[in-house]
């Protein structure tokens, strides 16, 4: 049984469209994705494909005209509002995007204790300290004090307690040194090999599969294809999604060539395959109906030419 | 922190300065455009007593047959030295009213100002953590009506209801009419300042609350609560360890930042009430054309306005640490 | 959808949007105007006439808000006195905006020396109680309705220019406005084409959030006594005088004409906060 599953999880937004006429905006459809404990998932996508949100939902952290359905479910149970107030910075943890995440006028050390932890989660902080070879003077800063390689450690660290069994990371490597890349994915890794459930969200795909066992590669708000990690090799031909090979071929090191087209916009109603436009295999078939999740060569799949 | 203090005080008094001549130039050059004969106003009802000559020598005592920049310079100059002149109206030093009527008002103020600083910010609070619920919707609606509600009027309703009707409290005045001033208590003093302390602080809770509220939100809108949120932080532990001093320096920023509302507020409040404070005196010399008086209250009133925004900033600058330390990494 | 963030407020089953409140706000406050304006013109003079023969009565279906001391009917009076606030109030607020946007224009397009004088002008101005300069005006002016109004108009403009003039200043560094300084705009052109077309909602809004604070400060300073003649029926003015009958327990004479004018107030300043909210970016979708 996976630790963390959701099944038919969508987003909707409610917006203004005309004059005092309201609308909800579905930014998030029918997304699937499963992680077992020790697993390390990875989610990938260009900007604005929804990672975030995902990773938002789950933390039941979405703005105030955000609805969702579909379901949560967490160790075999539904992750309702009064299970998530347990489970939050305990067993459940997220590692932010950015320094704006902290509270600018609280000391770090001061801020990263909650009201959740007990005198050995306090000593195991500080231990955290050490073992990210932060030095103790960090947790007397503000965090605009903070240099971006510091600001990534504390954010992870908060995560890191032994209790936590599963990291929501929310673009955790950008802007990163590369040795700092590489400090955070040996982190994640190894708090994996402890038993944690680690979902990585990130647009970076390189950094993605050098830890993740398996990528979802996320498109205009639905998840279009799940592979191992070691799928992402070669020339792609192992993926079984076309924009999932393009993306792949878009890197430096493997072709470098760019997806012509825009993503699109999710709010706009689209019928048929969201990808379909852009596709070069694209049939009439797939600009008349959405293509379900199929399971091929132990990965799912949303394209009927996927073999 | 000694030295960054003693160049923020000195910058700030060199503003100061610059700003109490631009004020006493304007209101100089205002007082000398204006078609009302000071000379006038002095002799008030006497005035069939008065004959021509007298008239001028009255002019020429006040110097006001001299030309404008000549007057002004004199004025500045004595006023340099502390003598703001001669009140008309109370024929006493000007220096000597303010200096009085000023330990009135400034208690007056000082109790309305702390009353409705901690109503409001509490007001505030509670609106915004329960936003949206029927108590948030009262306490915004309060503080819309109240904002759009004279102070006068709130003043007069208070007196009718609680010295009129009531009678639990005296009608106005500073002190009892008619007693000797040794035999004033201190809880004669309280007695008249509480209707128009009331007054003021009625008024005065709605800025505060309304903008607490809004920063409140803000701050639980913000991507650091909602980091706090994600761990595992809730309540009341969230509210005072992660948003209670995000939204308290604002709240005392702002505060410090209304003297000017209060003195306004304070002018109607002590008029309704007939409150002996600056207000009153104001008035009063407005009214009756009291020209060095309401020189002396103008300068007053913005010296007081002043120091509210100085240590307003003085707050902002000094204890926000993303201010303070950016301050101190820059030298 | 059968799991909302319930971290948040629900707004779903709000029945009325920003929008179509703003536009249920506007038609009340206009149809308040309205009635005052055409109340104020039937009514004419015959209530306001001295009728001994009624003095002090209570109010009733007769005379709604009662009569006074002189036997006039507190309705007229007060619908009057209102009108009058009004009138005053939007003269002196719409001559403040115009000196606002004059200021903040002036700050941004006639270079570095204007913009510090206009500023420092408007630190001057907002350092001085609002109510300490009208009333140091309405003096100057020797009372009346033109000091009211002229005062109104120089205490309310500072903190409208200090909005202005910054957003002016942001326009000024856009790319159209440098093309058309690089072009040889004069000041004026650029002034008048490029920036004042963008800042009209705001002057708007101003004008809006404006205008109850001006009707406030009139009432107020007709209530010192610094204003208008006893005679003209000027709310402030009602209000002073019946605060020499309130020992006498006649709650009407203050009752009625203050909720009056708290209700035209409220009114307009709920109708130039929802507009401020819709010019705001940030509560767009809410």
């Amino acid at each position: 049984m996976p630790l963390l599953e959701v099944q038919q999880l969508s987003i909707a937004f409610q917006q203004y469209t005309k004059g005092s006429r309201q609308q909800m905006v579905t930014v998030m459809e029918e997304l699937d994705l499963a992680i077992n404990e020790g697993e390390i998932v990875a989610v990938v996508g260009a900007s604005g494909s929804g990672k975030s949100l995902l990773a938002h939902a789950i933390m039941g952290i979405l703005p105030a005209n955000a609805y969702i359905s579909g379901s949560i479910r967490y160790n075999g149970e539904q992750l309702d509002e009064a299970k998530l107030k347990s489970l939050r910075g305990s067993e459940i943890a997220l590692v932010p995007q950015s320094v704006s995440y902290l509270n600018p006028l609280i000391r770090v050390g001061k801020q990263l204790q909650t009201n959740k932890d007990s005198i050995e989660q306090h000593s195991e902080r500080k231990g955290l300290f050490e073992r990210f070879r932060l030095g103790e003077h960090v947790a007397r800063l503000f965090p605009f004090q903070l240099s971006g390689g510091m600001a990534r450690k504390v954010l992870v660290s908060t995560a890191a307690l032994s209790r936590t069994r599963l990291i929501i990371a929310d673009e955790p490597t950008p802007g990163m040194h590369p040795d700092d890349v590489a400090e955070a994915l040996k982190q994640f890794k190894q708090l994996a090999a402890e038993g944690c459930a680690v979902l990585l969200i990130t647009h970076d795909i390189e950094a993605a599969i050098r830890i993740a066992d398996k990528v979802a590669v996320c498109y205009a708000g639905s998840i279009i294809e799940i592979a191992p990690a070691s799928d992402f090799s070669g020339a792609g031909n192992e993926l079984r999604h076309p924009y999932s090979q393009a993306l792949w071929r878009a890197l430096p090191q493997n072709g470098f060539i760019p997806i012509s087209g825009t993503q699109p916009s999710m709010g706009l109603g689209l019928q048929g395959c969201l990808f379909a436009d852009r596709c070069n295999r694209a049939v009439d078939a797939c600009k008349v109906s959405r293509q379900e999740s199929r399971q091929i060569r132990s990965g799912i799949v949303r394209c009927m030419h996927a073999t | 922190m000694l030295q960054r203090l003693a160049v923020f005080t000195g910058k700030k008094i060199i503003r100061l300065f610059l700003l109490l001549a631009t004020v006493s130039i304007i209101t100089f050059a205002l007082v000398a455009m204006s078609p009302i004969d000071p000379v006038q106003s002095y002799i008030g009802a006497d005035v069939m007593r008065v004959g021509t000559e007298q008239r001028a020598e009255i002019a020429a005592y006040w110097g006001l047959d001299k030309p404008f920049a000549e007057r002004f310079i004199k004025w500045a100059g004595a006023m340099l030295q502390g003598d703001m002149g001669t009140s008309m109206i109370y024929r006493e030093s000007v220096t000597k009213i303010i200096a009085e009527r000023f330990i009135h008002s400034a208690l007056l103020m000082a109790f309305a100002w702390s009353l409705s600083g901690v109503i409001g910010f509490a007001a505030g609070v509670v609106a915004a953590l329960k936003r949206g619920s029927w108590i948030d919707r009262a306490i915004t609606s309060y503080c819309y009506t109240l904002a759009s509600t004279p102070a006068f009027w709130v003043g007069l309703l208070l007196m009718m209801v609680f010295a009129v009707w009531l009678g639990w409290l005296p009608i106005g005045l500073g002190v009892p009419a008619g007693m000797l001033a040794g035999t004033v208590t201190a809880a004669d003093y309280i007695k008249h300042m509480i209707l128009p302390g009331v007054t003021l602080s009625v008024v005065g809770i709605a800025p505060i609350a309304l903008h607490t509220r809004q920063k409140l939100i803000e701050v639980m809108d913000s991507d650091y609560i909602l980091f706090a949120r994600a761990r595992g932080e809730s309540g009341a532990s969230l509210f005072f360890r992660h948003a209670l001093r995000n939204i308290a320096l604002p709240a005392i920023t702002l505060q410090f930042a209304s003297f000017g509302e209060l003195f306004g507020g304070a002018v109607l409040a002590e008029q309704v009430f007939s409150y002996p404070g600056l207000g009153q005196a104001t008035v009063e010399a407005g009214l009756r054309g009291d020209v060095p008086l309401l020189m002396g209250l103008v300068l007053c009133s913005t010296l007081f306005v002043f120091t509210g925004n100085a240590l307003a900033d003085f707050f902002y600058q000094m204890v926000d640490p993303r201010l303070r330390l950016q301050k101190e990494a820059q030298r | 959808m059968n799991r909302t963030s319930t971290l948040y407020h629900d707004r779903r089953h709000r029945r009325w949007n920003e929008r179509s409140r703003t536009f249920i706000s506007a038609i009340l406050a206009l149809i308040l105007l309205a009635s005052i304006g055409i109340g104020s013109w039937l009514l004419g003079s015959s209530g306001l006439s001295v009728q001994l023969e009624n003095r002090n009565l209570a109010p009733s279906f007769l005379h709604l808000f009662g009569t006074d001391w002189l036997g006039r009917d507190m309705l007229s009076r007060t619908v009057k006195g209102l009108w009058l606030s009004i009138r005053v109030g939007l003269l002196g607020a719409a001559c403040s905006v115009i000196i606002a946007a004059a200021m903040g224009l002036m700050a941004a397009t006639l270079g570095q020396t204007a913009d510090r004088i206009i500023s420092w002008l408007i630190d001057v101005f907002l350092s001085v109680p609002h109510l300490v300069m009208l009333i140091l005006i309405a003096f100057v002016c020797g009372g009346g309705l033109k000091g009211i109004a002229i005062g109104i108009m120089l205490t309310h403009w500072p903190s409208l220019a200090r909005i202005i003039r910054a957003e002016a200043l942001q326009l000024m560094s856009t790319d159209y406005v440098l093309v058309a300084r690089k072009l040889g705009s004069s000041r004026f052109t650029i002034a008048m084409r490029h920036l004042a077309p963008h800042l009209l909602p705001q002057l708007l809004v101003g004008l809006l959030v404006l205008f109850p604070h001006a009707v406030l400060h009139e009432a107020a300073i007709t209530f010192l006594g610094l204003g208008m003649s006893p005679h003209q029926p000027a709310i402030g003015i009602i209000l002073s005088e019946s605060m020499r009958y309130l020992s006498t327990g006649m709650w009407w004479l203050a009752v009625f004409p203050g909720l009056g004018l708290l209700l035209t107030v409220r009114a307009f300043d709920k109708l130039g906060n929802h507009l401020r909210q819709l010019v705001d970016p940030r509560h767009t979708h809410l």
